[in-house]
């Protein structure tokens, strides 16, 4: 029998993984992509909780919060975009300008 | 029979993520997060939520990746892949992920998350209209200031976007 137990460690393995991918990669794309993943899994966990507390309080905060990130995406791929215009790169490493 | 849905679309999920976050290449990368969305909004069917599982494949696997991909291929990154991770960079993600999993470990030993299977309430996210009714009673501000936000957004983007020196 599947119970909450089971959605939350989906859930926070999957915000395990993300902020791993956030730690590890270099290039600003997929760290944004590995954000979204963790984001997710919130909403995922937030859902569970609602499902088994029961009421609608969870599914109307995950419904703002795809709307937020939704948002939120679209300012920082905005962002990257311009950031590209003036380094030509995506690589954190390259992005040292207030480095020393 | 929801077992096997849930064991199935949940290993589809893990192993989307790590896909993510091993992928060389930065397409296949979003891709894998596509395949991520679409099994999360299958365990969202299975919490009984459907309105959130439409929601999150319009939204998520729709625009948002739609959005990533075009920037992708926009920027065109190709050196990405030559460039190789340092043995430090390897040590900390692996310190910072392994503190997670003891996170993860932590919670799901947690005797208070346990459910018994006798006491599960109705699901209320069924309901489309007992939705709409929430998000215009209860929950009004939230819903005005959401709007705002997208707007806010909207303006920001195009601001973002626009060349510096042009009028």
């Amino acid at each position: 029998m599947i119970g909450l137990e089971h959605f939350i460690g989906v859930s926070s393995l999957l915000f395990a993984i993300g902020f791993f991918g956030v730690l590890l990669r270099k290039n600003t794309l997929v760290m944004y992509m590995c954000l979204e993943l963790m984001l997710n899994a919130s909403n995922l966990a937030l859902i569970a909780f609602s499902r088994y507390h029961g009421g609608m309080g969870g599914n109307v905060f995950v419904f703002f919060t795809i709307t937020v990130a939704a948002a939120e995406v679209a300012v920082g791929l905005a962002i990257i975009v311009a950031l590209y215009r003036k380094r030509q790169t995506v690589e954190v490493d390259e992005l040292n300008a207030l480095n020393n | 029979m929801t077992d096997i849905f849930f064991y199935i679309f949940s290993i589809t999920a893990l192993a989307c993520a790590f896909g993510v976050v091993f992928s060389r290449n930065t397409v296949n990368g979003a891709m894998c997060l596509i395949g991520t969305f679409l099994s999360m909004a299958a365990l969202f069917v299975l919490l009984e939520a459907y309105f959130l599982a439409v929601v999150q494949v319009l939204v998520y696997a729709g625009a948002v990746m739609v959005l990533f991909l075009f920037i992708i291929m926009l920027l065109d990154v190709k050196e990405a892949a030559a460039r190789k991770t340092s043995i430090y960079t390897w040590a900390a993600s692996l310190i910072g992920f392994g503190i997670m999993i003891v996170g993860v470990v932590a919670i799901n030993s947690a005797e208070s998350i346990k459910t018994k299977a006798a006491n599960l309430p109705v699901a209320e996210g069924v309901n489309l209209k007992a939705f709409g009714y929430e998000l215009f009673t209860t929950y009004l501000l939230p819903m005005q200031v959401t709007g705002f936000l997208l707007l806010i957004a909207m303006v920001g983007v195009i601001a973002l976007s626009k060349k510096a020196n042009t009028p």
